[in-house]
């Protein structure tokens, strides 16, 4: 009984000798695991194919069809395949899931003929059959469910989609009620992964669990808010792919410790590296620094329904008065190119013509005196958390306030929380905020429809910019067919929108990844998730 | 005792319950709507509606209230409105994480601390009492995100001793039982296994143990010097008796009531207050988990996260309350 007395100081004594053990441990654990951990015998000098991915959030479901964050899209990209794929780094359309097709004149009937052989990680047959089902279990769905199907191939409770048609075991024939002229863009998208019947039609609801799907990647293992492991097909249909045995997505919420992680290779691939971090990166022999192409626009909203918005001179004015360049400098390090029009340069239909605001305090002035503007203080909201098109909000606003400062308009700065924030600036209630987008496929429609026309007021039109001349462009953009005269009514639009001037386009930023130096042919896609399908590991 | 037990397990009912009614209230005040979270900033306005109308949202506040009330009579947690996982099986890894962790912590915390703070109380006014008592002031005010980081920084990144993040090695993951993995490597005999989980709690654990470390070693040391005047101590000490023995036989144990009442405030508040460690070690604990479903306007997550912590929270405290009892026979409840 007595030595149990001095169980605290013994504790310490075995605690001090548990630290010790550990931290040598550790140390030799670094150079023996590779070897130590290779259960599959292979004694040759191979790498090991196994990618860690770390990343800021988890996924919430491994359904593509029923989620709408790009933190899920990034594992299932790699599980489900579409019938269409976007091209390597861009959103050109090519085959995937299959191999031909064609669109009628009318551009009312697209024709899909699929790969042959090509089996679902369950066994079931990939075939016509299998398209029907999906594009059956979208449709039959609720809206609140199936959303990207819903706001892809659903207007105003109609059907795009008509009936979709097996002819024969690898024909699936698309019927639409009418013309949409990015369909083909949109069935690319990852939500439209097809799925194994067999599997969805078993699991119902845990089906998001369990995913089945045709990819080159077969699902493992999911620890919530820690890793979700998935490992190579081996039946895949393309030949001596895919060149990784394993995938582990890690999610790491901050972004120092993530590229702390990477530097001590417990990763191999960083997402969502910090602008201010580029040069260590850069410095550092063993990693390299990737690049995501843009498609994205980060920009100030000015609510044209509050004062003194509601006058466009007024806004043209703070078009003028804010030195657009510096802030690229300052906050995106340059790595962004300062932003014209509302979408980025490489969608087709951006109007070149159009010449961005200058930097100009003299002219801001002189408008804000012609538009009888008042001198009374705005709010200008501040975005809380950081976002590709936005790294850090608070100083972009600081800067902002400054030169509005110059041109006589006091202001101050707000800023909440990120679900309030948007809450609140999509009832109207921001004088002047922070905001931004990424593209979803790549599509005009997808910027300026999504983000500038009436109808989309109270969901993403935060600005509440209503211009009717806008509305009808853009409404018969959407079903015009004929490549050139769609380009020809998005650049009107543009137009337009430059003298409404209902924002102040800021930036399209390259988002930074960083990895191994070992890690190849990984190309990140401007959408945001992408197949690991040919990266390996050297 | 079993009387006492019984009898306080009977007072939380009335705690929790008003607890759960609080949080309802509170999440509910604040702005901004789980189905548009949900559906992304894309989503329509009869998306919206449709799916508030789904998750029971549209429902007036307290037939929601009740709805829940009624759910946890029977066990049920509820579904997260997010990932529609349900909540009652969801719930445990992200616990038994935090648990891991914060026990982890507490050792820390009580041996060094405690320890700390005898040996300051017996070297009163020396260099080591000086050097401790600051060190603990440290501890009490340095912002955990950044003691994290630094850690990270100097254990990892320079010196290469231990991992930055995360409760395993990745690439040979631990095979989860009871989602302890201390426990579960030792069940399969994966003692390498058991060593990695140790060196991935070392950096958490410490970050973490911080702050209840450094008020330990302060109320160790206030408490041990006013026992250490006492007239037993100093006869303990006139017979002679190693000072090791005095202090550890004698003088620690009537010091011991007001540092485990610190003790079992301290666990309870790191089950709930980890959010911080939790998310710069990427630690998939339950403080993140609710954090995040703060920022998800997740409402049956926060309220049932929440009710899970506040329920060991006075677990714990009951803990302690039957402790005193054994560690001074003076203490009798009825």
């Amino acid at each position: 009984m007595k030595t149990g007395k001095f169980w605290s100081l013994k504790l310490f004594l075995l605690l001090v000798l548990l630290v010790v053990l550990a931290a040598c441990s550790g140390e030799e654990g670094a150079s023996e695991e590779p070897a130590d951990t290779d259960t599959s015998g292979d004694t040759e000098e191979a790498v090991p194919q196994t990618l860690v991915f770390g990343r800021g959030g988890d996924s919430v479901s491994l359904d593509p069809a029923i989620v709408t964050d790009g933190e899920s899209f990034k594992v299932t990209e790699n599980i489900f395949e579409t019938l269409l794929n976007f091209g390597e780094q861009d959103t050109t359309v090519n085959p995937g899931l299959a191999k031909e097709w064609e669109v009628s004149e009318d551009g009312l009937t697209y024709t899909f003929h699929l790969q042959e052989g090509v089996k679902f990680h369950d066994g079931t047959d990939f075939n016509a059959e299998a398209v029907v089902k999906n594009v059956e279990r979208w449709k039959g769905g609720a809206e609140e469910k199936f959303y990207y199907f819903h706001s892809m191939f659903k207007s105003e409770g109609e059907d795009i989609i008509k009936s979709v048609e097996a002819v024969d075991d690898y024909t699936v024939v698309f019927t639409l009620s009418r013309p949409q002229a990015p369909f083909l863009k949109n069935i690319a998208m990852s939500p439209f992964g097809i799925a194994s019947p067999t599997a969805f039609e078993s699991a119902g609801d845990a089906f998001g669990d369990n995913p089945v799907g045709t990819g080159p990647f077969k699902f493992v293992e999911w620890k919530r808010n820690d890793s979700i492991t998935v490992e190579k097909n081996e039946d895949y249909w393309q030949e001596d792919l895919p060149k990784l045995d394993k995938i582990i997505f890690r999610s790491i919420p901050d972004n120092s410790a993530r590229l702390n992680a990477l530097t001590t290779g417990e990763i191999d691939l960083a997402d969502g590296i910090n602008p201010s971090d580029a040069a260590t990166v850069e410095s550092n022999a063993e990693l390299q620094l990737i690049e995501r192409p843009s498609m994205n626009i980060g920009y100030l909203g000015l609510t044209t329904t509050r004062k003194p918005f509601d006058n466009a001179l007024v806004r043209q004015a703070v078009n003028y008065a804010i030195d657009k360049q510096a802030i690229v400098d300052a906050f995106f390090q340059g790595r962004a190119e300062v932003a014209v029009n509302p979408m980025p340069s490489s969608i087709s239909g951006y109007n070149e013509e159009i010449e961005g605001y200058p930097y100009d305090p003299e002219k801001a002035k002189e408008l804000l005196a012609e538009a009888g503007y008042d001198g009374e203080e705005i709010e200008l909201w501040a975005m809380p958390v950081p976002r590709p098109y936005m790294p850090d909000g608070q100083k972009v606003a600081e800067a902002i306030q400054k030169n509005l400062a110059d041109v006589g308009i006091p202001s101050k700065i707000v800023t909440f929380e990120w679900a309030t924030y948007l809450e609140k600036a999509k009832n109207g209630e921001a004088d002047a905020f922070l905001l931004g987008w990424t593209g979803d496929n790549g599509d005009a429609d997808n910027f300026l429809y999504t983000l500038l026309d009436k109808d989309t007021i109270g969901s993403n039109n935060y600005t509440y910019y209503s211009n009717e001349e806008v509305h009808e462009l853009l409404i018969s953009a959407q079903s015009e067919t004929n490549e050139e005269k769609r380009n020809e009514l998005y650049k009107q639009a543009q137009a337009i929108i430059h003298e409404d001037a209902p924002w102040v386009p800021l930036a399209h930023s390259t988002p930074l990844l960083a990895a191994k130096k070992g890690v190849t042919d990984y190309f990140p896609h401007p959408t945001g998730s992408e197949s690991l399908i040919n990266v390996s590991i050297q | 005792m079993l009387h006492y037990i019984g009898k306080r397990i009977l007072h939380l009912i009335p705690v929790l319950l008003g607890m759960t009614f609080i949080v309802f209230l509170i999440i509910r005040a604040i702005p901004g709507d789980p189905a548009q979270v949900i559906l992304g900033q894309q989503a329509t306005e009869e998306a919206i509606h449709a799916l508030r109308d789904k998750l029971g949202l549209d429902q007036p506040w307290y037939i929601q209230y009740f709805d829940y009330l009624k759910g946890l009579l029977t066990g049920d947690l509820g579904e997260s409105l997010r990932t529609s996982q349900p909540i009652t099986s969801e719930i445990w890894p992200y616990l038994a994480a935090t648990m891991e962790l914060a026990f982890f912590a507490m050792i820390l915390a009580i041996v060094i601390g405690m320890n700390a703070g005898i040996i300051s109380a017996w070297f009163q006014n020396s260099w080591f009492d000086y050097i401790a008592m600051v060190i603990a002031l440290i501890g009490v005010s340095v912002p955990i995100f950044w003691l994290g980081l630094m850690e990270q920084w100097v254990f990892s990144l320079e010196l290469n001793w231990l991992p930055t993040s995360g409760r395993e090695e990745v690439r040979a993951p631990v095979e989860a039982i009871t989602h302890f993995y201390l426990i579960d490597t030792l069940i399969q005999g994966r003692f390498d296994q058991f060593w990695v989980t140790i060196q991935h709690l070392i950096l958490p654990g410490f970050a973490l143990a911080t702050i209840p470390m450094a008020i330990i070693a302060r109320m160790t040391r206030s408490s041990m010097l006013e026992v250490m005047r006492s007239d037993y101590i100093r006869t303990a000490r006139a017979k002679g008796q190693k000072m090791v023995k005095v202090i550890y036989k004698h003088a620690l144990k009537n010091a011991l009531i007001p540092i485990l009442t610190v003790i079992g405030l301290q666990t309870g508040l790191l089950l709930g207050g980890a959010i911080l460690t939790e998310t710069i070690f990427s630690w998939p604990g339950i403080g993140r988990y609710i954090y995040e479903a703060i920022g998800y306007r997740d409402y049956t997550v926060i309220q049932s996260g929440i009710l899970i912590v506040a329920f060991m929270f006075v677990i714990i405290n009951l803990i302690v309350d039957i402790l005193y009892t054994v560690i001074d026979s003076r203490i009798k409840y009825n």
